[in-house]
Parts: structure tokens; C-alpha cells; sequence
């Protein structure tokens, strides 16, 4: 336990001794970065296939490619962002400087999750690097064998003092946030999320909170099925349903419900064949305990398609489920597994209704021809991000923050935004100290004629 | 006040209890689900009538300041009412403007798609107010959460018993009611408040109740801009001229008697620059107020008994330079300087919120950015010198929430900067635009055309040989715009 406190003041001295200010310094650390991913490549998705089935493809795709971007993308602007910004003076103030200043914060912890264990710790520790920070890592212990990766190679490559990995579980995660940083990024669950906030509060330490919840998935009666089908499909049934913004149920009126199901079942069969188990673009879920809870969501349900399940190897087949019951414990959690509840409105109000009813979800999706519809989803539900028409891909434009509301999340990250997250923008004014004789008006005594009450 | 712990709004009756604030805030959010307060006239109207209270309601507001902190109408006017005004004025002439979606570019692969954030509204915002700027730091926010579409419970501060009873019972008047409300109370009532949930919390105030109120907000994962202190630092360079930063200092110090967050702390100079300094800041402050300040109708007074007691104990730190006069029926302290300060002592352990200022000796510009960097980061930091790679030295080796160089905080008036304070100093930021920010939920929207499916065909499983052959070429090649 000791050892957490020691390599947290590590990295501290190392912030202090000023060697991270330099832009020259951070863009070569995430040049080594880069190298990293491409040189370990094969460890990084032999990892993620041991943690969570997931392949050559599905690695680089889902998690390595977008890391690489954000890379490219963060060195190419960085001297952009680091610069003093000036902003609009007031008429007494046309003589001066007045601008934002962005800072380091200090020492960013950095929270990763087991989903995608190697793009949600990655790449906003680009953001981070890149604002001048250190960056204390603590993967999720749950993808062990990433967990267990990153703490050997990214010492092989990176500055050791700088950016340590601290692996460990409940225990070792209670003792580093007991220690004292300047931001903590943390991605998972509400429950754990309220925890972290807590510890953060006892230093008045900033947070960044990328949550979770149900992200709803409303299919209008008007729009092409063929490609909504496909494309739901596709995003829910990634990394085995185990995806933070992923559709987690649909909404839809009665009358399509069965197309969409045929539909669904056809995009399936072609991604996964017609046995998924047999898929090597299939994932595996993550633990046994995982594997009961959303095994048991499925219990009483309406199965219109899979259902069942594999313990030993933790696979679940890509599961559809009609008519649900609102009130029911598929309903009530998040599912983050490969099931896809369909419940039944009778109109876009409806739909609408029942969104605002539960939690402010992390995404939210709307599949409609009409833009009216789409408008009017956006317009009075909230959520942390939308995408209309498709799902999933909003938080892969650089430009857009990646965050949630209310139990979904605060704050966000993504390109630009992660460096101002991760960033103090310090607000500057400077003067001259020539021409006092300007600002003597603003000196006691104040004049005569103003008289007091 | 006659309902302690209740909350007021003109025409309906208050509620005591063991939660005096559920009915209140059931009722805003009630009036928030409705959507009432989204359409940009509904909350042009409000500003409108803030702008109208602002102006209609001056002198009542000056007569409340002077019964709490006996500040003058001169610094009234341009430290509070005003700066109100013109952030009203200017919420009023940018509203559209804000609450327009911001487009994003996208990459190659969303090239046709629409891709924009949209700001939104969290839904009911707490904003509890200090007691040194009663007016600016309740309603400057105000206007933030409003021009936001939020619904709002104002908590002002209980200390400064005259603004509050103008907030509480005139300030609602002008602005709907299903909207907007004030709740009232000391830190018991506080808490009780802080037992409900809110969609956002906006606090000014001290580290230590800070902290109290992150706690409180971690329970039901709502975000918080907080507006917090500590001790100020202002380094004074050999290069200059003693008087002409004597007159900045000591305005920017003994403004409002000293009782601002943004206030110089205490100085850090050379001792040949202090033996300058001291005559130069004793003219200053017989120009400023007087050879008698107890007199001068420009110096206000302490707050209260507790705080003049506190700040009467940091007199005997150090040895008065000139000053040092007291007087505990009228809470009066004289503008005083304090030279042979210890770091050890009181006076430089807590924030001072009052009108004394410690000068410390330091014998290079690297022993005070030391000195300045073991601490805490400040809300603000000055440095005074001709030389401005002396200025822009202090502003690279240090950390603050602003940054004055030459001047004291007039970066407060300008709107284009944000305020806000980094590590123990605070989290977040307001004033202009990012007050509409700051309360805003800022959501991602992508929007994605039905048809060109077979642009996202490379994205659909089954991967095998021909994903290889991507792979390969993608991780070899230095470009990675595969998507």
C-alpha cells in the first residue's frame, strides 16, 4: 500500500520538475505512444482476445485505430491549443493583454474500464499528456491480461516517473484515491462513479465521470428497416452488447415489431453466421458474475431469437426479446450484454414519455425518414450524446465531447475537449504600469456630489 | 425574517417542517418537465425582469449593502448593480446567438453527416451565495442558469441579512414564480436543501464548506461549479515604480474592506522594495480615505462580530507599518500594513478577507515563485513590474484560477475571461458566455443519413481475409484515415 504513495509522489516531483511544459516533450511521449500501439500490436490483441474474445479486427477497429487518430489528430493541433488565447477587451482595457492561458493541472488519475480496456485508459491519457499533466493509470482489474500488458510495456516506452500503471482491485483502488490528485477521469458505473466523486471531494479534486444507463433506441414506423435493422444490430451486438453507448433496447410501435425482429435476425446470421458461438468476430462476456446477471435478465422473457448460453466459455448468443414488459429487471439496469429488449409504444410521445421517465441516458438513438421525428426526439428528451440513423459512431468525430448527464455522467473528452479537460484555462489581464493618471477616476475619495444614504 | 428555514415567494404561504424545501422544489420541477422554461422568449422575459429589478430596485439594493457591509454606493454601483446589468444586457444580446447548436466538423467517414453539439438545460439549479458581494454573486450566476433555460432556488447568504430580505422578498416579484424561488436559512437549512436533488449546483465561498457541498452533490452525481479562495499572492518586482503599484494594490486590497476573494493577499518583494513600498502604501491610503479612514465614507466595514474578532487576532502578527486601529462596536479596521510576518503565522495561514496586508521579504524572483508554488494554488496572483519577462516569468512557474499583471482584478469586468478557480481556489467557471456554458448539458448530436449503406459496409462483421489485408496496410502506413 505504501508503493501507491510512493509512485504518486513520483509522478508529483516528476510534474514539478518542469520537464512535462515543453510541447517538444509531450509530443514525443506520445509519439513513443504511437510506437507502442504499433510496434505491441499483437500483445495488445492477444490481450483482448484472452479478456474478452475479441480479434485482429475488432481490436484495431473498435479500440486501437481510434486511440491512433485521437494521437495523430492531438499532435497536429497542439500547438494550436497550448497557445494563449486573446480575448475581446472591454474600451477601459484596449491598451492591455487580455487573454486564456491553458495549464497542466498536475497529476491526472486515470480510471479504465474492462469493456474496451484499452482504448477507455489510452486515449484519454492522450488528452492528458498532452495538456502537460502526469498521468497516474489504473486499468480495470477485471481485463486482467490488459491490466497486466500495460503495466509492462508502457514503462518499455513511455516516461516511467511520468506515467505509472498501478494495478490492483478494491483495495489498491481505495488507497490511490485516498491519495490527492488534480483530475480523476473515471469510466464505469454510477454506483462506483458516486464513490470516486466522494474520495474527490475530500481534495476538491475535479472529476470526469463517464457513466452508463439504458441508451434507448426508438425506430419509427417511417424509415428504411433493412438499414436501421443492420446497423442496430451492428452496434448492440459489438464486444458481445458490452458497449457503454451501445442501443440497449428498442422502442418501437407493435405493428413493425415483428420486421424489425426478421430483420434484426437476418443481419445476424450475416454477421455472426448461424451459430454466433462459432463466430470469430463473436465476443465472449467478461466474467461469470456478468455472465449470471445477464443471463438472468433473459429469465421469463419472450425469446424471439437466442436466449441461450455457454458458462465455461461465458458466451451468450445475441438474444431479442418482445413485448417486454417495462417494469420488468431487463428494464431496470443496464443491460451491457448481447440482449435486446424490444418494448412496444403507440406513438413518438409515447416513446418519448417513457425516455424521460427513466435516467438521462449516456446515447440515444432515433431511426426515422422524417425529419420532423428525429427533431422532435432531440428536441425533449436529454441525453449525453445522439446519433439519428445509425448508432453509435457520434463519439468518434473528434470535434464532438464525449460525455454523459446527469447518472450517465459530467464532464467529457474526445479531441480538443479532452485538452481543455485536463487543462486549467487561466484568465489573464496585463497592464502597463505607465499612464496612472488614466485610471484615477476609479480612486477614493469618490467624488463630492455622490452622497451617501 | 420572520420564517428561518422556510422558503419565500410572494402570495404563497411558507412551509416549515421537517423539509421545508420538498414542496418548493417539487414545484420547479415540475414547471422545468413542462418545458416552460426553453423557449428563449420565456427567458428573454425573465432576464428582462431581472434587468427591471436591477434598475427599479438600485437604491433598495444600495440601502442593503450599506446595512450589511456599509460599502458605498461608488463601489456598490460598480462592483455589483452594474456588473449585473451588463451581464443581463449582454445574456439579453447574445441569447439567440448561444443557444444555437454549434456545428462540428466531422471525419472522413461522417464527411455527410451533420455533426453539432446542442446546448441544453440541466434542469434545476442551486446557486448559494456568499456574503462580501451579495448582489453580484447571487445574480451574475443567476443570469448564467436562466439564460440556460434552467428552473433556479437562490440560496443567498444568511450573513448579509439585507440583501438577502431584497432577494427573498422583492427580487421574486419580478420573475416567474413556477420558476424561480429562494430558499432561506443558515447552514442547517442548507444541508436540508442539499438533501434533494439538483442538475446542477453552482457555490461560492470557502474551501472548507466547499468541500462539504462536493459531498453532498457526489451523492446524487450532480455537477458543481465551485467558487472558493485562498490566499492571493502579489509579487513586487524591483523594476517599477513604488507608488504607482501602491495605488493599485491598496484599491484592489482595501476594496470592500478587504472581504474579496480576488483581493492581494499579501505581497512578496525585496526588502530594499518594502522600505519603498511602506511610505509609498501609507500616501496611498491617507489619499484613499483620510487621514482618520474611521471617517471616510469610502471604507466599509467588517461583516460581522465573528469576522472582526478574526481578523482583529492577525493584527498582532508581524509589527504594524502604519494602521492597526480597531474598533468593535462599529467593526472597523483601519487599512492596515503588516511588515516582519512570519510564514508560520496566523496571518499567513488563513485568507485574509479583511483590510490588512502583510508584506514578506523574499530575496530573489525564484524564492518567491518557491515560496508561491509550496502553497496552495490561489484563486488569483499578481506580479508588478516595468519588466515583462519578469510578469510573464511569475504567470509560466506558477498556477492560479486568473492572473493580473500590473493591476489588480479588473480582468473581473471583462466578460470575454472566465472566473473560476483551479485546485483548493475552485472548479469551473462563469461570467458571460461561459456562465451559459457552465450550465448547460453541451450534447453531441450526429446526425446520419438512411441511405450510402455501402460506405459502412468495411465496419460489418464477417472480418476475416479481407480485414487482414486492411490491417495490415493500416498499421504499416503512418496515415490511419481507414475511417
Amino acid at each position: 500500500m505504501n508503493k501507491i504513495s510512493e509512485v504518486v509522489k513520483e509522478a508529483r516531483a516528476a510534474f514539478q520538475s518542469g520537464r512535462t511544459r515543453p510541447l517538444q516533450f509531450r509530443i514525443e511521449q506520445l509519439e513513443a505512444l504511437r510506437r507502442m500501439i504499433k510496434e505491441r500490436g499483437p500483445d495488445i490483441t492477444g490481450a483482448l482476445a484472452a479478456d474478452l474474445h475479441k480479434n485482429e479486427w475488432t481490436s484495431y477497429y473498435e479500440e486501437m485505430v481510434h486511440v491512433l487518430e485521437e494521437i495523430e489528430h492531438v499532435i497536429k493541433k497542439l500547438p494550436e491549443w497550448a497557445a494563449d488565447e486573446p480575448v475581446e477587451k472591454t474600451p477601459q482595457t484596449q491598451q492591455d493583454e487580455s487573454y486564456i492561458h491553458s495549464e497542466p493541472l498536475g497529476v491526472v488519475l486515470i480510471i479504465g474500464a474492462w469493456n474496451y480496456p484499452f482504448n477507455l485508459i489510452i486515449q484519454p491519457m492522450v488528452g492528458a499528456i498532452a495538456a502537460g499533466n502526469a498521468v497516474v493509470l489504473k486499468p480495470s482489474e477485471l481485463s486482467e491480461n490488459m491490466a497486466n500488458l500495460l503495466a509492462t510495456i508502457i514503462p518499455q516506452y513511455m516516461d516511467k516517473d511520468l506515467y505509472p500503471v498501478i494495478n490492483g482491485g478494491v483495495p489498491e483502488t481505495t488507497e490511490l484515491l485516498k491519495e490527492r490528485f488534480d483530475h480523476i477521469l473515471y469510466t464505469g458505473s454510477a454506483a462506483v462513479g458516486k464513490i470516486v466523486m466522494t474520495a474527490a471531494a475530500k481534495h476538491l479534486t475535479p472529476v470526469t465521470l463517464e457513466l452508463g444507463g439504458k441508451s434507448p433506441c426508438y425506430v419509427d414506423k417511417d424509415c428504411d428497416l433493412d438499414v436501421a435493422c443492420r446497423r442496430i444490430a451492428w452496434g448492440k451486438f459489438m464486444n458481445s452488447g458490452q458497449t457503454c453507448v451501445a442501443p440497449d433496447y428498442i422502442l418501437c410501435d407493435p405493428s413493425i415489431q415483428s420486421q424489425i425482429v426478421e430483420k434484426l435476425k437476418k443481419s445476424l446470421k450475416e454477421f455472426y453466421g448461424e451459430d454466433a458461438k462459432k463466430s470469430r468476430d463473436y465476443g465472449r462476456i467478461i466474467n461469470a458474475r456478468h455472465y449470471q446477471r445477464v443471463m438472468g435478465l433473459i429469465k421469463g422473457q419472450k425469446v424471439a431469437h437466442g436466449g441461450t448460453g455457454e458458462e465455461t466459455s461465458r458466451y451468450i448468443a445475441p438474444t431479442i426479446l418482445v413485448d417486454v414488459d417495462p417494469q420488468s429487471p431487463v428494464m431496470r439496469e443496464e443491460i451491457f450484454g448481447p440482449v435486446l429488449p424490444i418494448v412496444c409504444v403507440h406513438s413518438l410521445e409515447e416513446a418519448i414519455q417513457f425516455i424521460n421517465q427513466l435516467e438521462k441516458p449516456l446515447a440515444l438513438y432515433v431511426f426515422s425518414s422524417n425529419d420532423k421525428v428525429i427533431k422532435k426526439m432531440i428536441a425533449e428528451t436529454s441525453s449525453g450524446g445522439v446519433t439519428a440513423n445509425d448508432v453509435i459512431v457520434h463519439i468518434t468525430v473528434h470535434s464532438l465531447p464525449f460525455g454523459g448527464v446527469g447518472h450517465s455522467g459530467m464532464g467529457a473528452y474526445h479531441g480538443k475537449k479532452s485538452f481543455e479537460t485536463f487543462s486549467h484555462c487561466r484568465s489573464c489581464l496585463v497592464r502597463s504600469l505607465q499612464n496612472d493618471e488614466a485610471h484615477k477616476a476609479r480612486y477614493p475619495p469618490s467624488p463630492a456630489k455622490m452622497s451617501r444614504p | 425574517m420572520s420564517n428561518k428555514g422556510a422558503t419565500k415567494s410572494a402570495g404563497s404561504e411558507p412551509t416549515l417542517g421537517t423539509d421545508p424545501f420538498k414542496d418548493t422544489v417539487q414545484r420547479l420541477r415540475e414547471t422545468f418537465n413542462s418545458g416552460r422554461t426553453r423557449p428563449a422568449a420565456f427567458r428573454v422575459a425573465q432576464l428582462e425582469g431581472l434587468g427591471r429589478f436591477l434598475r427599479e430596485k438600485q437604491q433598495l439594493l444600495q440601502e442593503a449593502l450599506v446595512q450589511d457591509l456599509r460599502k458605498s454606493p461608488f463601489e456598490s454601483d460598480i462592483s455589483e448593480i452594474i456588473l449585473c446589468q451588463n451581464e443581463v444586457d449582454l445574456a439579453l444580446k447574445n441569447l439567440q446567438a448561444w443557444m444555437k447548436d454549434t456545428p462540428a466538423s466531422t471525419n472522413l467517414l461522417t464527411k455527410l453527416d451533420s455533426a453539432f453539439t446542442r446546448k441544453e438545460p440541466f434542469g434545476l439549479v442551486l446557486i448559494i451565495g456568499p456574503w462580501n458581494y451579495p448582489v453580484n454573486l447571487t445574480l451574475v450566476p443567476l443570469v448564467g442558469a436562466i439564460a440556460a433555460g434552467n428552473c433556479v432556488i437562490l440560496k443567498p447568504s444568511e450573513i448579509s441579512k439585507g440583501t438577502e430580505k431584497v432577494l427573498a422578498e422583492v427580487l421574486p416579484q419580478y420573475l416567474d414564480q413556477s420558476s424561480f424561488a429562494v430558499a432561506l436559512g443558515g447552514p442547517e437549512e442548507t444541508q436540508k436543501l442539499l438533501e434533494h436533488k439538483f442538475d446542477y449546483i453552482l457555490f461560492t465561498g470557502s474551501p472548507r464548506v466547499g468541500k462539504i457541498i462536493y459531498q453532498s452533490a457526489a451523492k446524487h452525481l450532480t455537477p458543481i461549479t465551485l467558487e472558493l479562495g485562498g490566499k492571493n499572492p502579489c509579487y513586487v518586482d524591483d523594476n517599477c515604480d513604488p507608488q504607482t503599484v501602491a495605488n493599485r494594490l491598496a484599491w484592489f486590497r482595501y476594496f470592500n474592506t478587504g472581504q474579496t476573494c480576488v483581493a492581494p493577499d499579501y505581497v512578496l518583494c525585496s526588502p530594499e522594495m518594502q522600505e519603498r513600498l511602506v511610505p509609498a502604501l501609507q500616501n496611498t491610503i491617507t489619499r484613499f480615505y483620510g487621514e482618520d479612514p474611521q471617517n471616510s465614507p469610502n471604507l466599509g466595514r467588517i461583516i460581522s462580530q465573528k469576522h472582526f474578532k478574526r481578523l482583529h487576532e492577525l493584527l498582532s502578527c508581524g509589527r504594524v507599518a502604519f494602521g492597526g486601529q480597531s474598533d468593535e462596536n462599529s467593526l472597523y479596521i483601519a487599512p492596515t500594513v503588516l511588515v516582519d510576518v512570519q510564514e508560520k503565522e496566523k496571518v499567513m495561514q488563513e485568507e485574509i478577507f479583511g483590510p490588512i496586508l502583510p508584506l514578506m521579504t523574499v530575496r530573489s524572483l525564484d524564492e518567491a515563485i518557491d515560496f508561491i508554488n509550496r502553497r496552495e494554488k490561489p484563486l488569483a496572483l499578481y506580479a508588478f513590474s516595468n519588466n515583462s519577462q519578469v510578469v510573464n516569468q511569475v504567470l509560466d512557474r506558477t498556477s492560479s484560477g486568473n492572473f493580473g499583471g500590473n493591476d489588480g482584478f479588473l480582468y473581473m469586468t471583462l466578460p470575454s475571461l472566465p472566473f473560476g478557480g483551479v485546485g483548493k481556489s475552485g472548479m469551473g467557471r462563469y461570467h458571460g458566455k461561459f456562465s451559459f456554458d457552465t450550465f448547460s448539458n453541451h450534447r453531441a448530436c450526429l446526425l446520419s443519413p438512411s441511405g450510402l449503406e455501402k460506405l459502412n459496409e468495411i465496419r460489418y462483421p464477417p472480418y476475416s481475409s479481407r480485414a487482414q489485408k486492411l490491417l495490415r496496410w493500416a498499421m504499416s502506413s503512418h496515415s490511419c484515415t481507414l475511417l
